[in-house]
């Protein structure tokens, strides 16, 4: 060891704010490059990726196959080096539009996947109380539970974000679920300084939200920067391109001239229209998206 | 809930980046939270079209006068019970920044997602009704935002309308709660009158506040700074985990202070272990050049295999953080249940978790009320200080000299119950040096595994003097050395008669005779020993102890022999001598033996030969792990 060398040396291992200093003074010569916006987001995502790992024994990606949970797919490889260490599971309504079963096929191979297509059970199983496209989503919400019983999974991994509707706001980055799949938003726990609540009672699960704190537009900027595939269906085709995707019978395409992603970003910009204005489930009644969290929707 | 929000991100076409600021608005329930953010966002221009309309027509729908506060109240659940639940976000534009607003609930019911959405939060806005002034969650959220470390705190006194925008009334709360905020070492960026509901003082300055030449609202928030960089300070890299996907061993985890570069020697906390950084790696390009700096995730390669594991801290030789088993910090409690001297907890700094037993509530009081009054358990919603003892060491520092790795919160029963931050690390234990570099063994453990074929154990036999743990122990010592083992006797009494010989039977001097005899049994075993312990042990707390230091490699065995058949045997006269008064702090002939209410075996030796008693023993060693059975895929242990 190169100790007491000279006095500085033994300053420092005395007095550490010293030590804090000298070194301060040694970085300003050469500083590590600023973080950008991006930069900040996907660290965090990292971190939080990362954690889940760590902490819970059995984790699935859920692919939706939408933008999201494709950027989500792509932070999940900078966090494990290039391959995503846990199934990529997607929950098939079987009413996905073609372009996206082809995006999935190809690239399921191209990113080497785990890959797990579950299929959900008939419409009739499913709350005939809820509005229609509430019950079709809420279909999804039952593929899901068999999924979840079939591999005992203790935590998922969703692709959901704060801004992009108001019960999702009150979402935690580690979200326990009920044995039945349930959300109970009144009784969440704390979540601070990036310390969260990994152990879920025994049989039920918890819902891991990496993306939690990025934007739409975050989204498409961080797709661009990445260089990350997207489904064409989000670029415009003869004045309307789809801002959402979900399935066929319930999202509709909202008026656009975007034809690529800088374009969209500039639309994000100008537009006061909500994401997700296209999916139908999100306008039937006051209540009916909150309804479906509690019973376990994403 | 931005979705009623124009997008405000800073990743703009254009690549302009607008400072991001994170605030929070905190204040006593009902003193006007959501009407401020109802009212910014207007002012801001931040409402999309219509929705002021759609909000109007629902309210006379429903028959009542239009709020402001309905903008936020957009759960149900909301709107039924007419509070705030939960943090939700919202984003808008000043004029040269992006501000995200984490409107934090006010109720006392929901503190813990006040200080969910505050710990987020780069600067705070406090608010007071005019009418009823400073309250009792006024005074605990500002004394929360300074646990949380939220130093930029702008106070608005709101509903001026309600006291005639009196600048007396202003002036008296004002004043009230600067002093508040200043004794905790937290100094007001503005305070500022205003009137959310009719505009005043939120974007504008109206006649009706003209004595008034402070900032607004919307002015205030233009000047807060985002959070302070954090790469001046010493470098803390919190290992996240070890990967070993291909041919490379990554240590991953993200830097909370400082930075690093490929090259650089470090040390690895708690153990004090150096190495050098080879790579920084990365994917799809890697390795990566350059600094890498705070707030990165980032992934290392090191230029030598060392034991590394989730939770250690990678740090600069010359600047490393301090080991420690015990600590003081101040907290804020958050579960039902009081927290009180001698609780069992899980303490978590970062990756890393320990077991932890609160040793001292030095002070415990609800900082709503304006008299502390003095607790001796810190209750829900409650602050104090602790004194921390922890069974594993951690490295940690001061959050004076690391606001990231100073802090900790607490776990129970899986739970987050609450938060703090580090005050001090205990003065009595050293300050690892580095010039100390425990040394590892040549050997790993599995080739003393595959040699001895059993792991490494504590075997602690406790009961009453004259119960048979030393005849036990002998016998359970040369039954493992014939068959190969590793075992080594460590008799409480041997040992006081040499390392242990400056302690005598004081309560105390037990203690830390159990502490010693733990610490040299637990690295016998953790170098592949079955270290036989055979001590009287009385104290519950003491064992509890020794099984936290051995962890998972501790087996209790009570040596339940009935006291009568002891004081009977009496090999050593200690009885008879204690009986006739010549033997003062004997354990036997009072009921100051606690026995164990969960040890691994329990064996009454007045009904059992030694030999079925050794077999007993190793039964529960081969079924608990410790001896194997015949043939064992020993790769399997790798």
């Amino acid at each position: 060891m190169h100790l007491l060398k000279d006095d500085s040396a033994a300053d420092r291992l005395s007095n550490p704010a010293l030590a804090e200093r000298v070194r301060a003074q040694e970085f300003a010569a050469e500083l590590a490059p600023s973080m950008d916006h991006l930069d900040q987001l996907e660290a965090q995502s990292v971190y939080i990726f990362r954690e889940a790992f760590a902490r819970l024994k059995k984790i699935a990606l859920l692919w939706s196959l939408g933008k999201d949970s494709n950027v989500m797919i792509w932070l999940a490889r900078k966090a494990f080096f290039g391959k995503m260490p846990f199934p990529a599971l997607h929950v098939d309504t079987g009413k996905k539009f073609p372009e996206m079963y082809r995006f999935r096929d190809h690239y399921s191979k191209e990113w080497d996947l785990d890959l797990r297509v579950e299929p959900c059970p008939p419409i009739d199983a499913v709350d005939p109380t809820l509005p229609p496209a509430a019950r079709s989503a809420a279909r999804k919400t039952e593929g899901l539970k068999m999924a979840l019983a079939k591999y005992g999974f203790d935590g998922l991994i969703a692709g959901i974000r704060r801004d992009e509707e108001a019960t999702r706001a009150k979402e935690r980055v580690f979200s326990p679920r009920g044995l039945e799949g349930n959300w109970d938003v009144r009784d969440q726990p704390p979540e601070f300084w990036d310390h969260f609540n990994a152990s879920p009672p025994q049989g039920a699960h918890l819902r891991i939200h990496p993306i939690l704190h990025w934007t739409e537009a975050d989204i498409w900027a961080y797709t661009k920067r990445e260089n990350i595939p997207i489904i064409p269906l989000y670029l415009a085709k003869n004045g309307k391109r789809y801002r959402s995707l979900g399935d066929q019978d319930i999202t509709n395409p909202v008026a656009s001239n975007a034809s690529n992603i800088d374009e969209i970003l500039i639309e994000l910009e100008q537009t006061k229209v909500p994401e997700r204005s296209g999916r139908a489930l999100d306008h039937e009644t006051e209540d009916a998206f909150e309804r479906l969290r509690v019973a376990g929707y994403l | 809930m931005n979705m009623i929000v124009t997008p405000a991100s800073s990743a703009t076409p254009n690549g302009t980046t607008r400072p991001q600021v994170r605030i929070v608005i905190v204040g006593h329930v009902d003193h006007g939270k959501s009407t401020l953010v109802g009212r910014l966002l207007h002012e801001t221009g931040s409402l999309p079209e219509g929705k002021l309309e759609m909000l109007k027509a629902v309210s006379a729908r429903r028959g009542m006068p239009f709020e402001w506060s309905f903008l936020l109240d957009a759960l149900q659940t909301e709107r039924d019970q007419g509070i705030t639940i939960d943090t939700t976000q919202i984003r808008f534009r000043t004029n040269s920044r992006d501000i995200v607003l984490i409107d934090a609930p006010g109720h006392a019911e929901f503190l813990r997602n006040m200080i969910t959405g505050a710990s987020q939060a780069d600067g705070a806005v406090l608010i007071i009704d005019a009418l009823e002034g400073v309250r009792d969650q006024t005074r605990r959220h500002g004394y929360l935002l300074h646990l949380l470390g939220v130093k930029q705190v702008a106070v608005v006194v709101n509903k001026m309308d309600r006291v005639d925008f009196s600048d007396l009334r202003f002036k008296d709360i004002s004043d009230e709660i600067s002093a508040h905020l200043s004794g905790l070492g937290v100094t007001p960026t503005a305070v500022i009158p205003i009137s959310a509901r009719d505009g005043d003082g939120v974007a504008g300055r109206t006649d009706r506040i003209g004595w008034y030449k402070g900032p607004t609202v919307v002015e205030a928030l233009d000047r807060l700074e985002p959070a302070r960089a954090l790469e001046a300070l010493a470098l803390r890299l919190p290992v996240q985990a070890i990967y070993k996907f291909d041919d490379r061993r990554i240590v991953a985890g993200r830097i909370e202070s400082g930075s690093l570069l490929a090259g650089d020697e470090i040390v690895i906390m708690p153990a004090g272990k150096i190495a050098r950084i080879k790579t920084v790696e990365s994917w799809p390009v890697t390795p990566v050049a350059g600094r890498q700096g705070a707030g990165r995730s980032v992934g290392i390669t090191l230029d030598r295999e060392l034991f590394i594991e989730r939770g250690d801290i990678i740090a600069h030789a010359d600047s490393a953080p301090r080991e420690t088993r015990r600590l003081r910090a101040r907290i804020f409690w958050l579960h039902d249940k009081p927290l009180a001297k001698g609780d069992q907890i899980l303490v978590r700094c970062g990756p890393k978790e320990s077991r932890a037993t609160v040793v001292a509530i030095e002070k415990a009081v609800d900082p709503g009320e304006l008299s502390s009054t003095e607790n001796k358990a810190i209750a829900r919603n409650h602050v104090g200080e602790i004194d921390i003892s922890l069974s594993n060491p951690i490295a940690t520092d001061p959050y004076t000299e690391n606001p990231r790795t100073g802090r900790l919160v607490i776990e129970v029963a899986g739970r987050i119950a609450g938060g703090g931050l580090v005050l001090s690390v205990d003065a009595g234990q050293r300050a690892v040096p580095v010039d100390i570099v425990p040394v590892e063994s040549a050997l790993r453990s599995d080739e003393r595994s595959a040699r001895y074929r059993h792991n490494g154990a504590v075997v602690w036999l406790t009961g009453l003097p004259a119960s048979g743990k030393s005849t036990l122990a002998r016998a359970l010592e040369r039954r493992l050395f014939t068959n190969g083992g590793s075992p080594i006797l460590l008799d409480g009494d041997t040992l006081r008669a040499g390392l242990n010989s400056d302690l005598g039977f004081s309560a105390t001097d037990r203690s830390e005779n159990i502490r010693r005899l733990a610490e040299v049994a637990t690295h016998l075993a953790r170098n592949g020993h079955i270290a036989i312990v055979a001590a009287v042990s009385p104290a519950r707390e003491d064992r509890a102890a020794a099984r936290r230091i051995a962890d998972t490699a501790f087996r209790e065995i009570h040596v339940a022999t009935p006291a009568e058949i002891c004081e009977e045997r009496d090999p050593k006269g200690h009885y008879k001598k204690a009986r006739a008064g010549a033997l003062a702090s004997f354990t036997g002939i009072g009921n100051d033996y606690e026995k164990p209410e969960a040890a691994e075996l329990v064996i009454d030796t007045s009904r059992r030969t030694v030999a079925e008693a050794a077999d007993e023993i190793e039964r529960m060693l081969k079924t608990t792990g410790v001896l194997f059975d015949e043939v064992v895929d020993l790769a399997a242990n790798i």
